[in-house]
């Protein structure tokens, strides 16, 4: 400090590129510190839990090994949520694709101007909150008088009983989380906009038939979209929690439920914050980080041979 | 939506001008419009169902008929009574705009010093951040919620935003491709007249990406309003609910004394989701922009 009243040169005055340091610091400071404290510290942390007994109730912590693991894979309430999670996951992803993608392509038929107002009416239910889905659901789904029963009823159905019966359960979350396919939808609809259009000219004046013309320019020119929300779906739909822990569980008695729609993020979510077993909810969440990361390696590998990329 | 057929684009690759049309083109042409018309009525009705069903008596919100044998608003007021609404509105209104603001702030900055500047190692540590993207939530719950737990902040709102002002991965990715389009002549002008890097950061490469810091917010505005998890681990007494939280009680005791109440619930839900109505209303062009571009709703 005492030099900095000496001379021009001493002290505070930075050159030029140590200024440019410190201000890449400053920038870059936020992201950093959040890493650590947020980020890297947890997860080391939540590694270590996953090794222990820990449990925030209980005085004495013990470090247990591989314990929390291999009493996982040995758990019956951990065979069900995967099987609900997966049996969900195989429906819904390839579900969105579809859905979305038809969607879309019925969008393309309206001319520009409408097709944004019907872009935004599709996107509609992804503006509400995940828990007033669920609680939207619980009523429209809600014994014999909710509304889609009503309209089951009106082309001559009786429908299930949606929310009690464990054969229905799934069925029904499927539904309401089809009901926001609009996210896809827009992805799709942006991806088809940038098709060229040429494309399309040439491969009719080759006298392609539109399934032809669907199947060698739409789908290679949008398979990049389609690899996109088969990841983003994929790893969405294993970590489903808000709607379907909205609508069974909690503190009202979850019946049928609480077995058909355990899925494996909420039975993480009990073992950590109702039975307070952190130590074995931090194993479930490993767990879960290792299948994803299988998955959506596969997917990636695969996906060489079926995605086009432009200019490649 | 009355208006919808009259700008229906017929030059298209299959439809033909009005005048060659063949009765089958009519057929399809009509249930391409009936399709549209069923999709519309699938996705907006239930949300409008909710809206009647908040209006209705209690004995009747699943009976037939959009409306009931009468308006009961005042279904809104017992919710009220019943409930601390204006406190959870509160707490959601604060949560949702430190978190929002914060986010935008903070990952305009580390975008920037990952667009602007050109130094060794900046593109793995770039990667390194879009990778932690791949993390599952669920991994973060616990120590998380012992960090917050040790800094005796556990129960308050601080938790469900103060961690976003260390930035996020997802904005930082699309921030820095919009400020990665920004003419770097301009930051070379700035710099020969002396200003400092913070002064380019805020007063030429902020301004200029505004329509992309205005899609953050809002993205991130949806986020924290319907955030439920954070606010089930970090939330113990109902005074410091926000609304998602809220409802979640409610749906949890729908009943007063032996009866079950569906149409507070629907209330209830009404509450919760017409703000992000309203926003969306506004922001429409923004939300698209923001998923259209980066192929995702926000997380």
């Amino acid at each position: 400090m005492s030099t900095t009243t000496k001379g021009k040169r001493s002290g505070f005055h930075l050159t030029s590129a140590q200024n440019r340091r410190l201000w890449i610091t400053i920038f870059l400071a936020p992201w950093f510190i959040g890493f650590i404290i947020f980020l890297a510290g947890p997860m080391l942390w939540s590694l270590w839990l996953s090794l222990t007994n820990y449990d925030p109730l209980v005085p004495n912590t013990a470090f247990v090994g591989l314990d929390n693991y291999r009493e996982a894979v040995a758990d019956p309430k951990v065979q069900t949520s995967l099987f609900n999670t997966v049996f969900f996951a195989v429906i819904y992803v390839p579900g969105t694709l579809l859905s979305g993608l038809g969607l879309a392509m019925l969008l393309q038929g309206v001319g520009e101007r409408s097709g944004g107002f019907f872009r935004t009416v599709f996107y509609v239910p992804n503006v509400a909150p995940a828990v007033a889905v669920g609680a939207l659901f619980l009523l429209l789904l809600n014994g014999r008088d909710g509304l889609v029963n009503r309209g089951l009823e009106f082309i001559g159905i009786q429908g299930p009983s949606w929310l009690n019966d464990s054969r229905w359960i799934k069925p029904g979350i499927i539904a309401m989380m089809m009901w926001s396919v609009g996210t896809t939808v827009i992805i799709f609809y942006a991806s088809l906009q940038n098709v060229p259009k040429q494309l399309y000219e040439a491969a009719a004046i080759d006298g392609a038939t539109g399934w032809q013309r669907f199947r060698n320019v739409t789908l290679p020119m949008i398979s990049g979209s389609i690899f996109f929300v088969l990841v983003i779906n994929s790893i969405a739909s294993l970590q489903l929690f808000t709607e379907v822990y909205a609508m069974f569980f909690g503190q009202q008695p979850s019946g049928a439920g609480s077995e058909a729609a355990l899925f494996y993020v909420i039975y993480l979510f009990q073992q950590a914050f109702e039975f307070f077993n952190m130590g074995y909810a931090s194993a479930l969440a490993w767990l879960l980080f290792g299948v994803i990361g299988v998955i959506t390696f596969i997917q990636v590998k695969t996906s060489k041979r079926w995605v086009y990329y432009e200019g490649e | 939506m009355s208006t919808a057929p009259a700008d229906v684009d017929t030059s298209g690759l299959t439809a033909q001008p009005k005048s060659e049309r063949t009765p089958a083109q009519i057929a399809k042409r009509a249930l391409f419009l009936l399709t549209l018309a069923f999709f519309t009525v699938l996705f907006i009705y239930p949300l409008v169902w909710l809206v009647f069903a908040s209006l209705k008596p209690p004995d009747e919100v699943f009976s037939a008929g959009l409306i009931g044998s009468e308006i009961r608003w005042e279904n809104y007021t017992t919710l009220f009574d019943l409930a601390p609404i204006p406190r959870w509105t509160l707490n959601s209104i604060i949560v949702t705009f430190l978190a929002a603001s914060s986010v935008t702030v903070s990952s305009a900055m580390v975008a920037f010093g990952f667009s602007y500047f050109r130094f060794k190692g900046r593109d793995p540590l770039f990667y390194s951040v879009i990778a932690t993207m791949m993390l599952p939530g669920a991994v973060l719950f616990i120590p998380k919620f012992l960090i917050w737990d040790a800094l005796g902040l556990n129960n308050t709102l601080y938790p469900l935003w103060a961690g976003n002002l260390f930035g996020s991965a997802f904005y930082i990715f699309m921030l820095r491709q919009f400020f990665l389009t920004l003419p770097r002549d301009l930051f070379e002008a700035a710099n020969v007249d002396g200003a400092s890097y913070g002064r380019m950061w805020w007063s030429i490469a902020l301004p200029l990406t505004k329509p992309a810091l205005v899609v953050v917010f809002i993205l991130e505005m949806k986020v924290a309003w319907t955030d439920l998890v954070g606010a089930l681990i970090f939330l113990r007494d109902p005074e410091k609910f926000t609304l998602a939280r809220g409802l979640k009680a409610i749906i949890d005791n729908p009943s007063v004394g032996l009866e079950s109440r569906w149409e507070l619930l629907a209330a209830g839900s009404v509450i919760v989701t017409l703000p992000m109505i309203v926003l969306f209303a506004i922001f429409q062009r923004e939300f698209v922009e923001g998923i259209a571009t980066t192929g995702s709703g926000g997380k």
